[in-house]
C-alpha cells in the first residue's frame, strides 16, 4: 500500500510554495511505487533552492528513510550507503576513523543521492573538482524495473548523466564513494581582507596553489573603487601538531533556530547595510591566521536551523552563476556592479574561482572561472527583473546557472549554458520529471 | 562491550536503539522475520560500530520455539546484557471486531509471544545474575481508546508484567524497564498523519539507550511529557476519552 502525505513549501528557498505530494521509501530493494500514472521524482532533505526539488502534480519519492549504511573499509575510506543517508551522518561516522568527504556543499545537510544528482561542489574545486569525481559506482533503478551498477566503466553513459542528473534519470539507491584521509577536524590557513574585486582575483591566484580550500565574502552593496570588496580565506587541512599547538577544541555550538517565519523578510535595506559594513570592519588587521573547526569553516549557516526564514514567507531566490575563465574579472564586474546598483542582495554573497578539473556529469554545473552565489528575499517583479539581467550578462559570457538554485531563469538561458543537454535528454526515465525539467528542459 | 539480544530488530524503533548501542561497540544477536531488512539491518550495525552481528530469521508469533530460540542466543553471545523485546503489530481495529481469528491473532504476536519472551529472559537473566530486559510497549496500554482498545489490552498485558517484575526481580540485580513511547513516526504508523506530537524514532531510540546506560527501571516514557498527557487521560471521564 502507498501511503502519501502532503508537504508545503518543499525547497529551501520556500519558492514556489505549492504543495507536493510524497510517498516515503522504505526498502531500497523494493520496486518504484508507481501504481498511479502521475510522474515522479526523487527527494531527499529538500535542500535543493527552487523548483528542481519539485514536482507539482506528480509524485515526490522520499528518500529520508534510506539511511543504512552498507560497507565501510576504514583502511582505504571506500564507504558504500543507500542514497538518503546525509552527509552529516557520513561525517558523524567517518571523522573519529580519520576520514572526511572528499568535497561537501555549503551545507551538510543533504542526502548522497541528491549530492549526485546535484553534484555538488565545495571550496576546494580547484583541486578535487565536483561530488561526482570521487563517485566509485551507484545504483541506478529505473521505471522499467532494471537496477543497473553504473561507474565510469560500466554503464559510463547512464553515470554521466545521473551525475548532475538533477534526479530525472531514475533512483540511485545507493552509492559508494571515496573518503579523503583527514589528519584533524580542523583547518589552518588564513582570512585576508580585500578592497576591490581586481584584489581578489590576484589573492586567488595566489593562494590556489598552496590551499586546498579557498572561498570570499563579498560585500554587495560596495560600489566605485571598492566594489567587490571582501574577505578571504584559504585553508588546508590542519594536523594534529597544529591542532594541539593551538590547544584548539570544537565549540559547543548552541541550539540556534529561527522557530518561526517572521512576516516579513528581515533582509532588507534596512539591515543589509549595517550587516554588510560590519562584517567587512569586523576584521581590524589585513591578514590573520586562522584554525577552523569543519563545521565553522564549511558549515557556518548549518550552524542555525530554518535559517530561510528570516526571509519570509514569500520566501528567497538563490542565485549561482559561472564564467569563464577568459574573461571572468570584467563579467564579474558587471554582475557586481549590476547588483549594487540595485540595492538587493544578502548577507553573505559568496565569490570563488573553479578549477580545470572536467566535471564528470553531462550536466554538471561547475566549469573553470569565476562563482557567484547570493541570496535575495523575494520583493516581486524588481527582484525577478534584476535575476533577468543578471542571466543575460551571464549567457552572453558563456556561462551557466546552477539548477540546484534555480526557480525561474528561462528556458533559453538554460539551454544555452548547457550545451550538452540534447546528449541528457534521452536519459530522462520515461516516469520521471520535475518542476524544473518541464520549465527549462522541453522546448 | 555490551551483549545484546533484539526481538523483532528490524522494527523502526529497534533499529534506531540499536543504531545507539552500536556507536558504543555492542554484540548483537538480532531477530526478525524479514530475511533481507535484517541483513540491510545487520550490515548498518557493523560499519556504525558494533563488534559483532548474529542475525537469527525467525517468526515470533510460533511462541512454542521462543524457549529455544532465548537459549540460541545466550549461548550465541556468550550471555545477554541488555535484551529488547521490540516486535509487535498495529492492527486495523475494525478488521479484529470483524474477526475474532484477527483479534487472536494480534495478541499473539503483540501480548502472548512477547510476554513469553519476557519470562524466558527473564529466567535466564536471574541464573546468569544481572541484566537489562528492556520491553518496548505504549502509552496506548494506559487506557482503552475507542480507536485501539484491541493493540492497547496487548500492550497493556506487557506494561503489567514489566512492571511487576521490574519490582520482584530488582533484588536479584535483574532491570526491567517498561517503555511506553508515545507518537512515533515509523513504517508502523506511516499512514498516519505527522502533527506536532510525534517524536522520531531516532529521539526514542536515544532515550531508550540513555535509560538502559543510567541502569533504569521501571516505566519509561519517551518523550517524557507523555507521562503528564497519560495522566490526565488515564483521569479523564468516559465522555471526554470518547472523543479522542
Amino acid at each position: 500500500m502507498r501511503v502519501e502525505t502532503d508537504i508545503a513549501r518543499a525547497s529551501w528557498g520556500n519558492y514556489p510554495a505549492e504543495s507536493q505530494r510524497l510517498t516515503l521509501l522504505r526498502d531500497r530493494h523494493a520496486p518504484l511505487p508507481l501504481e498511479g500514472d502521475e510522474s515522479v521524482l526523487p527527494y531527499g532533505q529538500g535542500r535543493s533552492y527552487g523548483d528542481s526539488c519539485l514536482n507539482t502534480g506528480g509524485l515526490l519519492l522520499g528518500t529520508q528513510a534510506l539511511d543504512r549504511f552498507i560497507y565501510f573499509d576504514d583502511a582505504t575510506g571506500v564507504l558504500t550507503c543507500e542514497a538518503g543517508v546525509t552527509l552529516a551522518a557520513i561525517i558523524d561516522l567517518a571523522l573519529p576513523r580519520g576520514w572526511f568527504l572528499p568535497v561537501t556543499p555549503g551545507t551538510k545537510f543533504v542526502s548522497l543521492g541528491g549530492a549526485i544528482a546535484n553534484d555538488v561542489h565545495g571550496k576546494n574545486h580547484h583541486r578535487e573538482g565536483t561530488l561526482g569525481a570521487h563517485v566509485i559506482s551507484f545504483e541506478l533503478l529505473t521505471s522499467d524495473g532494471a537496477r543497473r551498477l553504473c561507474s565510469p566503466s560500466e554503464n559510463a553513459e547512464v553515470f554521466a548523466a545521473t551525475i548532475g542528473g538533477l534526479g530525472l534519470t531514475g533512483l540511485v539507491t545507493s552509492a559508494t564513494i571515496q573518503l579523503k584521509r583527514v589528519a584533524s577536524a580542523f583547518l589552518s590557513g588564513r582570512s585576508i581582507k580585500f578592497g576591490n574585486l581586481d584584489e581578489f582575483f590576484s589573492l586567488s591566484e595566489t593562494f590556489v596553489g598552496s590551499h586546498e580550500y579557498t572561498v570570499s565574502w563579498i560585500d554587495c552593496l560596495s560600489a566605485g573603487d571598492a566594489l567587490g570588496r571582501g574577505i578571504f580565506m584559504c585553508a588546508n587541512q590542519a594536523t594534529a601538531d597544529e591542532v594541539a599547538a593551538a590547544g584548539a577544541k570544537a565549540g559547543r555550538h548552541l541550539p540556534l533556530t529561527v522557530p518561526i517565519m517572521p512576516p516579513l523578510s528581515l533582509v532588507n535595506q534596512l539591515t543589509l547595510k549595517p550587516f554588510n559594513w560590519a562584517y567587512y570592519h569586523r576584521q581590524y588587521t589585513s591578514d590573520v591566521a586562522r584554525l577552523w573547526h569543519y563545521n565553522s569553516f564549511h558549515y557556518p549557516l548549518d550552524a542555525i536551523a530554518n535559517w530561510n526564514r528570516i526571509y519570509g514567507p514569500k520566501g528567497l531566490l538563490q542565485y549561482q552563476c559561472v564564467v569563464p575563465r577568459a574573461d571572468q574579472q570584467a563579467v564579474s564586474r558587471a554582475l557586481l556592479a549590476e547588483i549594487s546598483r540595485s540595492g538587493q542582495g544578502s548577507f553573505l554573497v559568496v565569490f570563488k574561482t573553479f578549477g580545470a578539473r572536467a566535471s564528470p556529469g553531462l550536466l554538471s554545473f561547475p566549469m573553470e572561472g569565476a562563482t557567484l552565489a547570493l541570496d535575495f528575499p523575494i520583493r516581486g517583479l524588481s527582484t525577478f527583473a534584476l535575476l533577468d539581467r543578471l542571466d543575460a550578462i551571464v549567457v552572453e559570457a558563456g556561462g551557466r546557472i546552477y539548477p540546484a538554485k534555480d526557480a525561474r531563469m528561462s528556458g533559453e538561458t538554460f539551454q544555452r549554458g548547457y550545451p550538452r543537454l540534447s546528449e541528457f535528454l534521452p536519459f530522462i526515465d520515461p516516469r520521471f520529471s520535475s518542476a524544473f525539467e518541464r520549465r527549462v528542459m522541453r522546448k | 562491550m555490551q551483549r545484546i539480544v533484539i526481538f523483532g530488530a528490524t522494527s523502526g524503533i529497534a533499529e534506531a536503539s540499536a543504531r545507539e548501542f552500536a556507536k558504543a561497540g555492542a554484540s548483537f544477536f538480532l531477530v526478525a522475520r524479514n530475511a533481507v531488512a535484517l541483513d540491510d539491518l545487520g550490515a548498518d550495525l557493523k560499519v556504525r560500530g558494533a563488534a559483532s552481528v548474529q542475525m537469527r530469521v525467525a517468526d515470533l508469533s510460533e511462541v512454542e520455539n521462543l524457549p529455544a530460540l532465548c537459549r540460541e542466543a545466550g549461548i550465541a553471545l556468550g550471555g545477554i546484557d541488555v535484551a529488547l523485546i521490540a516486535h509487535g503489530v498495529l492492527p486495523d481495529q475494525e478488521a479484529c471486531l470483524a474477526s475474532c481469528r484477527k483479534a487472536l491473532e494480534t495478541l499473539q504476536v503483540n501480548a502472548v509471544s512477547p510476554a513469553v519472551l519476557m519470562l524466558e529472559i527473564a529466567g535466564y537473566l536471574t541464573q546468569q545474575g544481572h541484566g537489562h530486559l528492556v520491553i518496548l510497549s505504549s502509552v496506548a496500554g494506559d487506557r482503552g481508546r475507542p480507536s485501539n482498545y484491541v493493540y492497547g489490552a496487548s500492550k497493556a498485558l506487557l506494561s503489567v508484567l514489566g512492571e511487576g517484575m521490574a519490582l520482584s526481580l530488582a533484588s536479584k540485580g535483574i532491570k526491567v524497564l517498561v517503555v511506553k513511547p508515545g507518537f512515533v513516526d515509523t513504517k508502523m504508523t506511516a499512514a498516519f498523519k505527522k502533527g506536532a506530537l510525534w517524536a522520531s524514532a531516532a529521539d526514542v531510540g536515544r532515550a531508550i539507550v540513555g535509560a538502559v546506560e543510567s541502569g533504569k527501571t521501571g516505566v519509561l516514557y519517551t518523550p517524557r511529557w507523555w507521562q503528564l498527557i497519560m495522566l490526565i487521560i488515564k483521569h479523564a471521564p468516559g465522555f471526554i476519552v470518547r472523543r479522542i
